[in-house]
């Protein structure tokens, strides 16, 4: 007879930054959530389902956490979970090569009294530095499953499994009889065998702070986790302390815990803080043997170079540079096969249509949706490789070196090095970006760097270089122009965040402190998965957004068509048409087109919008491209293909990069980069800047401010550019 | 736990010369940790990483400005300047 669960069980996945809850938690699950070798990869819970057999699991991925007193939003996310949810099981997962550590935050969850397994994870790791680890008697010793572990190898994920299942099962049975509970699966006979180990099932604090311990406990009104609570309120937690909501008790609580910190002469939480240690340290005891030399590591020697004082920020620039140029010059012959492959695609559709005849449906086939959605897919593989070389950052460790050579510059600015992570996650995408701004520790410091975080050139507007620099410069500039452009933007990011600490957010810096993971070579699968995910976003934002964008703007460019007595306006498009001539008079195709193209929305629209482009440069073509990008910055170059084909007499002849150099000058492209660059971000950065800074006013200031130190900027150079003789149209690169 | 007590009152900073804010320590050298002067909220994340009284730690780098890395139980942990200054240590 086996008593089988009727529920689903809900397990934590809970343990430090960095040791391996996520890689575990896909190995399980067959999630694939974002993995990457520094602490704060993961910054909210994520669902996930194990099914075996009749067993039925559902995961929750927690972001790390040293301890279960919050000091950043992610960490807050983890107790939280852990406090209110009240899974059924906690698996905490030890990075098994920094094991005392990683037991700190074990002895907290022993404290908030969840049935727990230890996965010893990175157990590879643990065994090249020459620890040797007796699982057995850890398990033995704290009575609960202890389960050795190679996450990223997938080793020991069916043992998992089992102790969780085995773990799930006793509780079942423990209210049942005795005899139940022997029946209640295979795994029990194991359990009840570890549970004789000594006196290790919990912390013990001594019986000067057992006492008080007791007495704060017997005070509270909540039952649950009262011994977790007592320490935390005899640690002296704030929050926890005014949650209780009778005064009488909150006061017989401070006097409590005032009395013993006179008693200790010392701060009552780093007097628990060393107990617990001292704890681990008797647990250990025989468990964890660590040889006796301290090496230097591989790790040590590349940072040696990584982090050199005068080297360090030299090699962070030269590995950037690096990357784009690489992302540019490996994408571009892909690219061109692909947009090969759009230009037959449109002459075949074209080819269903008599030469000559003006039809709406070929139009909007041709023009609207392969000249919009086409030309942004063009661009997939410069934003595949560009997520490639992030994820190699993210996954080598480079990542927390980058926070720190950067610390010299970002303190300069009032933030700390950490503050760094997020800007260079922005470089892929600003909204998991503004996510990681979670692990800074102050609001203030959140809040400044999420406002910056859009000047970080996102992969979004990758596409639009890629359009506008070999159209505009010779190939040996290429390389150097795009640079400029990411830098500008690192560069204006830092301006802003200096202002915004000299203006709205003064005070002192935060102490900067951050783990520093070892070297790792990050595999094969996790660099191609994170490719794949990437690769089906852009193609699934280009079959959604773009498509629909790039619909709606070209109606908006193909209607209305004018009626017959409709007279050109003054200046437009500074087409010879004569204002004088009736459309219906006119003859020569290019004059029709720019006609109809005047009368249409778009055409309206845009000469509004002149009127305050014109001073940077920009004409009204340009203004509905931008105000198309901000549903997604890539509408940019649909709308500019769609303006392009639609205006223009003949269709094939010509590339859209052709027109651009026909039409625009070499300043003028300059500028259309540094606008989009710096001007509002897309409507997803807006509403995930809204939720993570908790109000519209911060989302509405950013877009605000951007685009008004967009036109600032644009105007500068263009201006300048004017009077330094640079704004002839070339016609040539 | 009365013994630890009167440890502690003695080894306090104000006691025997030998300790310095971590800032002065040398690379390569090691030192243990022996008070930290910074608020609750700073003493409770240096712990939780493993960084409290009593510990040995060592200075992996420091380049005379910008942070330090100190190893601790085997790992690494990235300090900043202003946070070092105020960590004593002997
Ligand atoms: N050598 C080794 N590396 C591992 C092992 N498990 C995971 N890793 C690597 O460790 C790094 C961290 O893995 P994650 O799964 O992102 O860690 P996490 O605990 O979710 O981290 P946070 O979300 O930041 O708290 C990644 O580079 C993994 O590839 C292991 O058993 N051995
Ligand atoms: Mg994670």
């Amino acid at each position: 007879m086996t008593k089988t669960l009727d529920k689903t069980i809900t397990v934590a996945v809970a343990g430090n930054p960095n040791s391996g809850k996520t890689t575990i938690f896909n190995n399980l699950t067959g999630s694939r959530q974002r993995v990457g070798n520094y602490p704060g990869v993961t910054v909210e819970w994520k669902e996930g389902t194990v099914r075996r057999g009749d067993l039925s699991l559902k995961l929750y991925d927690l972001p790390g956490t040293y301890s279960l007193t919050a000091y950043s939003e992610e960490e807050l996310v983890a107790r939280d979970f852990l406090i209110k949810q009240q899974p059924d099981v906690v698996v905490n997962v030890l990075d098994a090569s920094s094991l005392e550590r990683n037991l700190y935050l074990t002895t907290e969850l022993m404290e908030i009294g969840l049935p727990l397994i230890l996965v010893l994870n990175m157990t590879d790791v643990a065994r090249d530095r020459g620890l040797t680890i007796d699982a057995g008697l850890l398990a033995r010793r704290l009575g609960v499953p202890v389960v050795p572990a190679v996450g990223n190898r997938n080793q020991g994920m069916d043992d998992i499994i089992a102790a969780v299942a085995e773990v799930a099962f006793r509780q079942v049975s423990l209210p049942g009889p005795a005899d139940q509970c022997r029946d209640a699966g295979p795994g029990l006979a194991s359990l009840t065998q570890v549970a004789t180990g000594g006196n290790f099932h919990r912390v013990d604090y001594g019986n000067a702070v057992e006492a008080r311990l007791e007495t704060v406990s017997q005070l509270l009104p909540d039952a649950r986790h009262r011994r977790w609570q007592s320490i935390k309120l005899l640690e002296g937690d704030e929050a926890l302390l005014e949650s209780i909501p009778d005064p009488g008790v909150r006061a017989r609580i401070t006097a409590e815990s005032g009395a013993f910190a006179k008693e200790v002469a010392e701060d009552s939480d780093t007097v628990l803080a060393r107990l617990r240690y001292d704890f681990i340290g008797r647990l250990c005891h025989g468990v964890l043997r660590i040889p006796d030399r301290s090496e230097r590591t591989l790790s040590d020697r590349i940072d040696r170079w990584a982090m050199h004082p005068l080297w360090g920020v030299p090699i962070f620039l030269t590995l950037m540079y690096g990357v784009f140029t690489l992302t540019f010059g490996l994408g571009n012959p892909i690219m061109n096969l692909i947009d090969h492959g759009f230009v037959r695609l449109a002459a075949l559709i074209s080819g269903f249509w008599t030469e000559g005849t003006a039809s709406p449906l070929r139009s909007l086939l041709v023009e609207g949706i392969i000249g919009g959605v086409g030309g942004v897919i063009v661009f997939l593989p410069n934003i595949v490789l560009l997520f490639m070389a992030i994820a190699v950052l993210e996954g080598t460790g480079y990542m927390a070196r980058a926070a720190f050579v950067m610390d010299r510059f970002m303190s300069k600015v009032g933030l700390h090095g950490k503050s760094f992570i997020p800007l260079l996650i922005g470089f892929g995408c600003t909204v998991p970006a503004i996510m990681a701004t979670r692990t800074l520790e102050t609001r203030r410091d959140r809040l400044i760097t999420m406002m910056v975080l859009p000047l970080m050139s996102c992969g979004a507007r990758l596409p639009i270089y890629a359009l506008m620099i070999p159209a505009f410069f010779a190939p040996r500039w290429q390389g150097p122009i795009l640079w400029i452009i990411y830098v500008t933007g690192i560069v204006l990011a830092l301006a802003g965040a200096r202002f915004l600490r000299a203006t709205l957010f003064r005070g002192e810096t935060t102490p900067f402190l951050m783990e520093l993971p070892p070297y790792r070579i990050p595999t094969a699968g996790s660099l191609l998965v994170q490719m794949w995910t990437r690769a089906w976003l852009y193609a699934k934002k280009a079959g959604t957004v773009i498509l629909g964008a790039s619909i709606i703007l070209w109606f908006l460019t193909f209607y209305p068509k004018p009626p017959a007595d409709y007279k050109v306006p003054e200046g437009f498009d500074r087409a010879a048409i004569g204002s004088e001539t009736r459309f219906g008079d006119l003859t020569d195709p290019a004059a029709i087109q720019s006609a109809e193209l005047s009368y249409s929305i778009a055409g309206r629209v845009g000469r509004i919008l002149e009127t305050v482009i014109e001073p940077i440069g920009f004409d009204w073509r340009i203004g509905t491209a931008l105000v198309g990008a901000m549903a997604a910055k890539e509408v940019f170059v649909a709308q500019m293909g769609i303006v392009f084909a639609v205006g223009e007499a003949d269709e094939t002849s010509e590339d859209l990069r052709t027109r651009l150099r026909d039409r625009y000058s070499q300043l003028v492209g300059f500028c259309i980069m540094l606008f989009a660059l710096i001007s509002t971000p897309c409507v997803a950065t807006f509403a995930i800047t809204r939720q993570e800074a908790g109000s519209v006013k911060w989302a509405l200031a950013q877009s605000v401010g951007l685009t008004l130190l967009a036109w600032i900027v644009t105007f500068t150079v263009y201006q300048g550019g004017l009077l330094l003789g640079l704004g002839s149209v070339m016609g040539g690169p | 736990m009365k013994a630890d007590k009167a440890d502690m009152a003695r080894e306090g900073p104000e006691s025997e010369g030998m300790t310095m804010p971590l800032s002065m320590v040398h690379e390569g050298a090691k030192a243990v940790l022996r008070a930290v002067t910074g608020g609750h909220e700073m003493r409770g994340r240096l712990a939780a990483m493993g960084l409290l009284p009593g510990i040995e730690l060592e200075v992996i780098r420091n380049s005379g400005h910008g942070p330090f890395v100190v190893g601790v139980k085997g790992s690494r942990v990235v300090i900043g300047r202003g946070m070092a200054s105020r960590i004593e240590v002997e």
